[in-house]
């Protein structure tokens, strides 16, 4: 087995989160092989983004670059991950959250925000006592009252199988 | 090998039930348990002599009676401790065709792993006799109409035969070295590969899953007709094979833990609707069985739900009709897994609406406490529940052989561990799930002074919560 091939395909699975891909693998690779490098890495590294830890999950990845950056494109996938996260749970959030979550900070986070700002809808107010609020736009997770409710709706398909029945 | 419609003299009214020996009473043939394979007691000749004639005359009922009744009732009759006579012995009897010999080996083995414990060389043996029979199938020209029950015991059987060889082999500590000799030199033998390669040459050569496409159009009638292929004395061996094969894929792959893979595979198949696996009550419980399975492994616990209710509302209102069968412990002690499946999918994912009442209620006398203990985050029902109703994993490797360590229970401990790794992360969130619940936007401190913990952990529950 070529453990080199097995932990990129790991790296490009962390990469395709929220998707459930990193788990079904985890069931695939015999248990003693898990309890071995690169795997316990990569499996410490996918737990702390399950458990939404960043901070430790950008520290470990620092410390570990050799293994991820095989893969192109992983710390933007990872940042996607983490704004996808975030805007489900926030409807504003401090800076520094935001900055921890996608291990961004100083200038390059203010030419980000600029652009999320008129891409993407967000906003920044200034918070009382310094710092910043970013305002996340409004999607149905983070405002419960545009979650559409279907559950006790009939779709119109179902119905109009009755029609011809019903007259 | 093709087998013509009936030349053979002896007429439709001459049937099994109405034989010679059994106008004298059962009890007159009677017998001590043979272990002489050489012997073929007069029961069996004719047992084989009829079997042999309905085959050739396409009587799929016939076969069925004699499949299902009589094979039964002869094991039980004189086979309980041993097996039936040898192919060789009893092939005189059926013009020694090659074809009814492997398929007769093919039930002789069953027998065997049924009421005694294979040895070594029989499994291969069998594994011999499997490659042969599909090679046959696959490659020659078989002309017969076979019952879709013996068909699909025959894949089921496969793939038993497959995980029993796995657990087999990976029980190291108690091997003769003539055994661990064996299983060195002969890695071909019921080699994974070997076995997927089978399941999928069927599905393949069969081009059932063409059939199926046409189907829906209407332009087969594969389903319409169960299987059976009517036209012009044709053969439904291959395909309906090659339609049970599907289900098969999904099983072996959820015996290695390839969820995804195994869900892939099933795709043909539409369990929503009746099929040519509903009409077979073993396969459609398995199908729904192991896809309820992938589906709870894959964090889909909606799905999972709605086909474990539907399946058990179907196993509930059937289940006085085969209570003769030879099945019906089996599909008892799918009901009791499936019970305990749902119990967890619910636990982990309350889901009022999708359940039936008949079901529900069934479902609180069995494991409503267990259900209270799930929901109060009891780890130890989890464990034991899943331990219950999961199927029994295999590795597909080869151990190695110079450790003389068992490592049967591999494959298990660490689908064990990763689920409850996965139920353990679940438990964090149910309070926050129900505070979420109350309010649609909650500034973080004031949900942290209600959980009681610090606002930066807070915050990674938080997170962690609405990504799951």
């Amino acid at each position: 087995m070529n453990i080199q091939i097995v932990a990129r395909i790991l790296v490009k699975a962390l990469m395709a989160l929220p998707a459930p891909d990193f788990n079904l693998c985890m069931f695939l690779i015999p248990e003693k092989l898990q309890m071995e490098e690169p795997f316990l890495t990569l499996i410490t590294l996918a737990h702390f983004l399950e458990t939404a830890r960043f901070r430790d999950f950008w520290d470990e990845a620092e410390r570990n670059r050799q293994i991820l950056e095989v893969v192109p494109g992983f710390e933007q996938a990872i940042q996607r991950f983490a704004l996808h996260v975030l805007s489900l749970s926030y409807q504003r959030l401090p800076r520094l959250v935001l900055a921890e979550a996608i291990n961004m900070e100083g200038l390059s986070l203010d030419k980000f925000l600029e652009h999320q700002v008129v891409n993407n809808g967000w906003s920044v107010e200034k918070a009382p006592g310094g710092g910043q609020i970013i305002g996340l736009p409004a999607n149905e997770h983070n405002y419960p009252e545009l979650k559409k409710n279907i559950a006790d709706s009939i779709p119109l398909e179902h119905v109009s199988k009755l029609f011809p029945v019903l007259t | 090998m093709a087998y013509e419609s009936s030349s053979y003299g002896g007429g439709y009214d001459d049937s099994y039930e109405e034989r010679p020996e059994l106008r004298y009473g059962r009890d007159a043939e009677q017998q001590e348990p043979d272990y002489d394979t050489n012997f073929v007691p007069d029961a069996v000749q004719s047992f084989v002599v009829y079997l042999y004639r309905y085959i050739r005359e396409k009587n799929v009922y016939e076969i069925l009676q004699m499949y299902e009744l009589n094979f039964q009732k002869l094991s039980e009759r004189m086979f309980k401790q041993s097996p039936w006579p040898a192919a060789e012995a009893i092939a005189p009897y059926v013009d020694n065709d090659h074809v009814f010999c492997l398929l007769y080996r093919e039930l002789w083995f069953r027998h065997v792993y049924a009421r005694l414990t294979p040895t070594i060389t029989q499994r291969m043996d069998s594994w011999d006799n499997y490659c042969s029979l599909f090679q046959i199938i696959l490659h020659g020209n078989v002309n017969m109409q076979l019952p879709n029950q013996w068909l699909w015991d025959m894949i089921d059987e496969f793939i038993y035969q497959f995980q029993s060889f796995c657990q087999y082999r990976a029980k190291l500590k108690t091997k003769t070295e003539q055994e661990l000799a064996l299983l060195r030199e002969y890695a071909d033998v019921w080699n994974v590969y070997g076995v997927l390669n089978y399941l999928q040459a069927l599905i393949e050569k069969s081009n059932i899953i063409q059939i199926l496409e046409d189907d829906k159009d209407g332009g087969t009638n594969f389903t319409a007709q169960n299987g059976y292929d009517f036209q012009g004395g044709g053969s439904n061996v291959l395909k309906v094979l090659g339609y049970f094969s599907i289900v098969g894929l999904l099983r072996v792959h959820c015996l290695l833990g390839d969820y995804y893979c195994g869900l892939k595979c099933l795709l043909p198949i539409d369990i929503h609707q009746p099929g040519v696996y509903s009409n077979v009550v073993g396969c459609q419980i398995t199908t729904v069985y192991y896809y309820v399975f992938a589906n709870l492994m894959l964090r889909r616990y909606v799905e999972a739900i709605k086909a474990c209710n539907q399946i058990l509302l179907i196993i509930h209102k059937t289940k006085q009709d085969h209570q003769a069968s030879s099945q019906f412990q089996q599909i008892l002690k799918k009901n009791e897994q499936l019970y305990a499946l749902l119990a967890i999918c619910l636990s982990l994912c309350p889901q009022g609406k999708l359940v039936d009442e008949t079901v529900n209620s069934q479902l609180r006398e069995k494991q409503g406490e267990k259900m209270l203990r799930m929901q109060r985050n009891d780890e130890a029902v989890f464990d034991e529940l899943f331990s219950f109703a999961c199927p029994k994993f295999i590795t597909p490797s080869p151990p190695n052989y110079d450790e003389l360590v068992n490592y049967n229970q591999d494959a298990y401990r660490l689908q064990l561990k990763l689920f409850l790794s996965e139920v353990r992360q679940q438990q964090l969130l149910s309070s926050i799930r129900s505070y979420l619940k109350l309010y649609s936007a909650i500034p973080i401190s004031k949900l942290a002074s209600f959980m009681d913990v610090d606002e930066p952990t807070l915050r990674l529950y938080e997170d962690g919560s609405s990504y799951l």
